[in-house]
């Protein structure tokens, strides 16, 4: 007989509401470099004497994961009072507290400022910012403290678990999840449901099958997985947990990068305190169902975050991708057949299962159902963590939840899926974002990164970058990888140098395509995406730097070329005082020069002259 | 039930085949690859053969076929413009990376980067060369294999060959992406691990990265010093490979052939290392009857590879008096050799004598680095060349093996039997000490000389337990090759639930017919097959007599010079020590 879930789930409920007043300060990554624990620790000191204004009796402090707005960090959200504070500093506590908490007026500086209207918002709710997403697997990201159990609970957190292990029919549970029409949240768009399906499905020739989770979270900025391992654990627990009574697994790895040590430590509390209350472990709630998570800290390759090569790690091998098939549904980690499925993709299962395939097919898309999380970050005004149905245009995230382009600059491009993905640009601003449009447009959704560029990047640069850090994390097994990647980051490096020819743009294509048709796994397969998209797009950019040896957007060191305009300039001598290489001479009162030669183009010449006498071609 | 797919539009049959490449060689095609090996782990690294894969749906994949199951329905096209593209690309990329210095290459003429390059009409490489400021210093520290990192395509085959055959893993990935190299743990000198001088990395390298010590110069000096008297000896495996390299079919037997090339190249006497395979087994199989008798030291291990010995020096230093005290045929003979020559033939001294071994092993050239195998300073044996330096040789020499006319080799270890021809296969010693161990024990000669289920060299790695029915007493012998099935039966050993006398191994996969030194630079499991028909051929139809102690020239020996088996003089000439430090046991390394 299963364990009832609701005498524990009401004891949670009391729990959470003896706290009284609750004060939400965002402790993700983000917010506690920027001292949010300083701030947690301020108001527990507080909480301790301190009695709120109006029915509740007492103040408590709750560290929560990350709220997503972390432009705006430290965050202090105090949902009684329908209050959100912005760049919150540990000095502003002390007002914080005294003049809305126990004075019941809002502190008016530390609320955000919409940039559009210039006016002061104080309700989360009306912040453009989080107006416009729909958060399911965050959903609980900033609302609870992850490190207390019982907040979960409170919030329906291990039903669905306990729904599925009460119903005990693990097709159901597939059926669900296919349904659903949930795709992979980690790039590959494959339908989730199939792949549990195919995993439950398959003979393991000694009964033991696996679950494991990926959370080698790599893309450079996409921070998405690491919120939801540290905002809200036990969703992914429960998710994973799901996933192993539906196809039969009992035992669970969850691969997590070094790098995210918080998200580690919180994850090893969420599952000693899930295996205390009988949600993980030995006869979870009393149904015989075993399910043992483990943690595996990755130590930082890239390429592990491919499903085989992860799989490679975890047995202890090197980390390079194994050919497939077989795929790991049949033949994974040891040998058994392994459910892979990413951080995101497992945090959705459990809100599946309780508002039921429906209400998630309903979100999205027509082939892109649910929601997607998305890191915004570059050149925009409201950078941080969202999550939005698919099918949302690329306008509405940058103009409507990113606030626009800052500082008024004009909007060129986004490259989104990572180093993987692709640039897209001003034409595709109402392309719906979901994985076959983006797929045909040249891009990926990826893991959901997403760098917005204005006017002022070269693209040829940002391919460059991108191309270094492909070649730099590939494994190095398959030579159109280890390779090719190395040759196109040569060609693209000699462009910005402006020392390419047209035969080596041409070389360039050729190659991407031959890496991207013969490598081996995922990485190789999409490393040149970078370049095919911006060659698509901006391929007179390209030319520019070859033919006339001219970044456009100024950006290429080796193209510059800094020169005082003799009319202007005035002869005070402060360009040469202040250049750091002594590249500039000449006789006071008369026009000075620059030695080409000597110049390292820094540019501290062009701030200091006061009569902008010298400028940048 | 056997399925059909499509090869470039042809209906085609498979069955069991491990891989879609398989089916395409069986059914007339051919597709490049530099990472595949039939026997090791397939790894997908190379892409050179890649597919176009269109499936019954239309859905079109490129894939490598060398990882790719075959499936019912599927189109493969192997030909197409876009796997063209791949392929070129692939190895311009490549010779990009790679020490273009062909010509001085110990591998030029025998290098699949070579091949295919040309087949495929590179002629102009668009890449960015590798700057050769850049190149890795090449590692001569080997005694038998020099490794040049500038030539490494990373193919990973070593790597697989040494972890799955030699279980050793001496070889591994290091670093990453256009970093990623391949060699000995952290940096070590090859010399500096405990590789086993197997070969066989060498074996499955595509390209000059691994390659030979090469000591083909050193036995023209001596040969053209009128100072010195120059023998030669050939083991069992060269025979019915060495064909190989001169147009002739895999397992032909050529050692007539042999003899006539070493006397035109200008050795002074040719011998055979069968003579003291032969006198290997009297001395073996005595000591064998000894220790059972004793029930010391047991189960007994043969020694004659050296490979396997170092591995017990190394790995496990206090099973070595497990090892029989025996030297290897190659090493006795020439022991003998530099004892009885200076006796008989006039103008021989011990000094000016020196031996020449053709092997088709790479670790003899360590072996004959062994302090025990030195008298006063003096190794027992000079030189030791693989089969493909001896090739070399008769090339160089302006010989054509194919036309000359068989000879006979030289008196006084010339003469052998079948028992010492199949040493060069796994399972062929046993055999051979069973035969003269049952004549031994019983005064009977045995039934059948033919012990078929100690044989066969079909699959990779053997691990077969055999009993031996000698007049109601039973012998368990047990049958390894390579040093991954030698390590379990240490393990049983170790845990007590050994129950075999006898273990022979041969490290290897299908023991020294497919060892490091020998012809070509793909191991197929049809080559080892062939060349060990060859073996077992010459032992059932061309020789006088198929048992050791059969052997004229060795009732001669015993009767002039060493007595019986395991005598006093037999110890000194023919036996040895080992030790439990591997660093004690070279000289000069």
């Amino acid at each position: 007989m299963i364990q009832d879930i609701t005498p524990i789930q009401k004891a949670a409920i009391e729990k959470v509401n003896a706290q009284g007043l609750r004060v939400l300060i965002c402790a993700g990554t983000g917010c506690v470099a920027n001292g949010s624990l300083e701030i947690v620790k301020k108001f527990e000191e507080y909480g301790l004497t301190v009695n709120p204004l109006g029915e509740k009796d007492k103040m408590t402090a709750v560290p929560t994961g990350c709220h997503g707005f972390c432009e705006q960090g430290v965050l202090v959200v105090i949902p009684d009072l329908h209050v959100t504070y912005v760049r919150v500093k540990l000095a502003d506590v002390d007002e914080i507290v005294n003049e809305h908490i126990i004075g019941g007026k809002p502190v008016e500086r530390l609320l955000y400022v919409d940039p559009a209207t210039g006016e002061h918002v104080q309700k989360n709710e009306n912040i453009k910012f989080y107006k416009e997403q729909t958060r399911v697997s965050l959903a609980n990201c900033g609302h609870l403290n992850p490190e207390v159990i019982e907040e979960t609970i409170a919030m329906n957190g291990y039903e669905a678990l306990h729904r599925v292990l009460e119903a005990n029919d693990p097709q159901a549970v597939v059926d669900t999840v296919l349904k659903s029409g949930l795709r992979g949240r980690g790039g590959g768009g494959f339908p989730t449901g199939s792949k549990w399906q195919f995993t439950k499905n398959a003979v393991s020739p000694t009964g033991k099958k696996y679950v494991v989770c990926n959370g080698d979270e790599g893309d450079p900025g996409a921070f998405m997985d690491r919120s939801i391992m540290e905002g809200d654990p036990h969703k992914l627990l429960e998710g994973m947990a799901i996933a192993g009574f539906a196809i039969g697994a009992d035992e669970a790895y969850i691969y997590v990068r070094a790098e995210y040590p918080m998200a580690i430590k919180r994850l090893r509390i969420a599952i000693a305190q899930a295996e205390e209350m009988h949600f993980l472990g030995e006869n979870i709630m009393n149904t015989g169902f075993n399910f043992t998570i483990h943690i595996k800290e990755g130590a930082g390759a890239f390429v592990c975050g491919e499903e085989t090569a992860l799989i490679a790690s975890i047995e202890g091998e090197r980390g390079m991708p194994r050919p497939k098939p077989p795929f790991p549904a049949n033949k994974g980690l040891f040998g058994m057949p392994t459910l892979i499925n990413n951080v995101e993709t497992l945090a959705n299962i459990p809100p599946i299962i309780l508002k039921g395939a429906d209400w998630f097919a309903n979100l999205g898309s027509e082939k892109s159902k649910g929601t997607k999380t998305f890191a915004v970050t570059g050149e925009i005004n409201n950078t941080g963590l969202i999550e939005i149905p698919m099918g949302t245009t690329l306008r509405e995230i940058i103009y409507e939840i990113g606030g626009g382009i800052r500082n008024g600059k004009k909007f060129k491009a986004v490259q989104i899926g990572g180093p993987s993905g692709g640039c897209l640009t001003e034409e595709h601003l109402d392309l719906p974002m979901d994985y076959d449009s983006l797929t045909a447009a040249g891009a990926m959704v990826g893991s959901g990164g997403l760098v917005v560029m204005n006017e002022d990047t070269c693209i040829v640069e940002v391919a460059r970058f991108f191309m270094n850090f492909t070649q730099n994390e590939s494994c190095g097994k398959c030579t159109p990888c280890r390779e090719g990647t190395k040759n196109m980051l040569k060609i693209l490096t000699k462009i910005t140098k402006g020392q390419a020819t047209l035969e080596d743009l041409d070389l360039l294509e050729e190659l991407a395509y031959a890496v991207k048709d013969g490598s081996l796994c995922g990485l190789g397969k999409t490393a040149p995406n970078p370049v095919l998209s911006t060659l698509k797009y901006f391929r007179d950019e390209y030319i520019e730097h070859i033919v006339n040896k001219r970044c456009p957007a100024g950006v290429c060191t080796a193209l510059k070329t800094i020169e005082i305009d003799e009319e202007l300039c005035k002869g005070c001598s402060k360009c040469s005082r202040t250049c750091p290489v002594g590249a500039i001479s000449g006789e006071i009162k008369n026009p000075f020069k620059i030695d080409q030669e000597k110049c390292i183009k820094c540019g501290a010449c062009v701030s200091s002259c006061p009569f902008k006498a010298i400028k940048v071609k | 039930m056997a399925k059909t797919l499509f090869i470039n539009g042809k209906e085609v049959q498979f069955e069991n085949e491990p891989n879609l490449l398989e089916v395409i060689r069986k059914n007339g095609f051919n597709v490049p690859t530099f990472c595949y090996r039939p026997d090791l782990t397939q790894f997908g690294a190379c892409r050179m053969c890649v597919v176009e894969v269109v499936y019954p749906n239309g859905r079109t994949i490129v894939n490598s076929s060398c990882t790719m199951p075959p499936e019912e329905g599927i189109n493969v096209k192997t030909n197409t413009d876009r796997v063209r593209k791949i392929r070129k690309t692939v190895l311009e990329l490549l010779l990009a990376n790679h020490d273009r210095e062909c010509t001085t290459c110990d591998k030029s003429g025998n290098c699949e980067l070579q091949k295919y390059s040309e087949e495929y009409g590179v002629r102009n490489i668009r890449y960015a060369k590798k700057d050769p400021e850049n190149y890795a210093p090449i590692d001569h520290s080997n005694p038998s294999i020099v490794r040049d990192p500038n030539k490494c395509i990373l193919c990973g085959a070593c790597v697989r060959a040494c972890q799955e055959y030699q279980g050793h893993a001496v070889l591994g990935f290091a670093n990453r992406g256009s970093k990623t190299t391949v060699g000995p743990v952290a940096g070590k000198a090859l010399a500096d691990v405990d590789c086993v001088y197997c070969g066989q990395c060498k074996a499955v390298c595509p390209t000059g990265a691994l390659t030979l010590v090469n000591e083909v110069d050193k036995v023209w000096n001596e040969i053209n010093n009128p100072n010195k008297k120059v023998v030669v000896q050939v083991a069992p495996a060269v025979r019915v490979a060495l064909g190989e390299m001169f147009d002739m079919p895999a397992g032909e037997n050529v050692i007539g052939k042999i003899y006539s090339a070493m006397r035109k190249i200008g050795f002074d006497l040719v011998f055979d290392t069968n003579f003291a395979a032969d006198l290997t087994i009297m001395e073996e199989a005595t000591e064998f009857i000894e220790r059972v008798t004793k029930g010391e030291n047991l189960p007994l291990f043969t020694s004659c590879c050296q490979a396997w010995v170092r591995y017990v020096e190394t790995q496990h230093p206090e099973m070595i008096n497990h090892l029989s005290s025996c030297k290897s045929p190659q090493s006795m003979l020439s022991s003998l050799a530099k004892y009885i020559l200076p006796k008989t033939k006039e103008g021989y001294t011990k000094e000016n004598t020196v031996v020449v071994s053709i092997m088709p092993c790479t670790a003899k050239k360590a072996e004959i680095k062994r302090k025990q195998l030195t008298d006063n300073g003096q190794f027992d044996t000079d030189y030791v060349l693989t089969t493909q330096e001896f090739a070399q040789m008769i090339k160089s020499a302006g010989i054509d093996l194919k036309t000359i006319e068989a000879e006979e080799a030289d008196s006084p270890f010339g003469e052998y039997t079948g028992a010492a021809t199949i040493f060069g296969a796994s399972g062929g010693v046993a055999e051979a000490a069973a035969r003269t161990a049952y004549y031994l024990i019983t005064g009977e000669e045995i039934a059948s000389d033919d012990i078929v289920e100690l044989r066969g060299v079909d699959k990779h790695a053997y691990n077969k337990d055999v009993v031996l029915d000698i007049k109601g007493t039973k012998v368990k012998v047990k049958v390894v090759s390579t040093l991954v099935e030698a390590e379990k039966a240490i393990q049983e050993i170790k845990a007590g639930t050994a129950d075999f006398q006898l273990l022979e191994v041969m490290a290897c996969p299908g023991g020294c017919v497919n060892g490091g030194g020998q012809p070509t630079s793909c191991n197929t499991p049809e080559l080892r097959v062939k060349r060990a028909e060859g073996l077992y051929n010459e032992d059932k139809c061309d020789t006088e007599f198929r048992k050791s102690h059969k052997n004229k020239d060795i009732i001669k020996l015993y009767d002039e010079y060493l007595e019986k088996p395991n005598s006093h003089l037999a110890h000194e000439l023919l036996h040895t020590t080992y030790a439990d430090e591997f660093k004690g046991s070279y000289k000069d390394l």
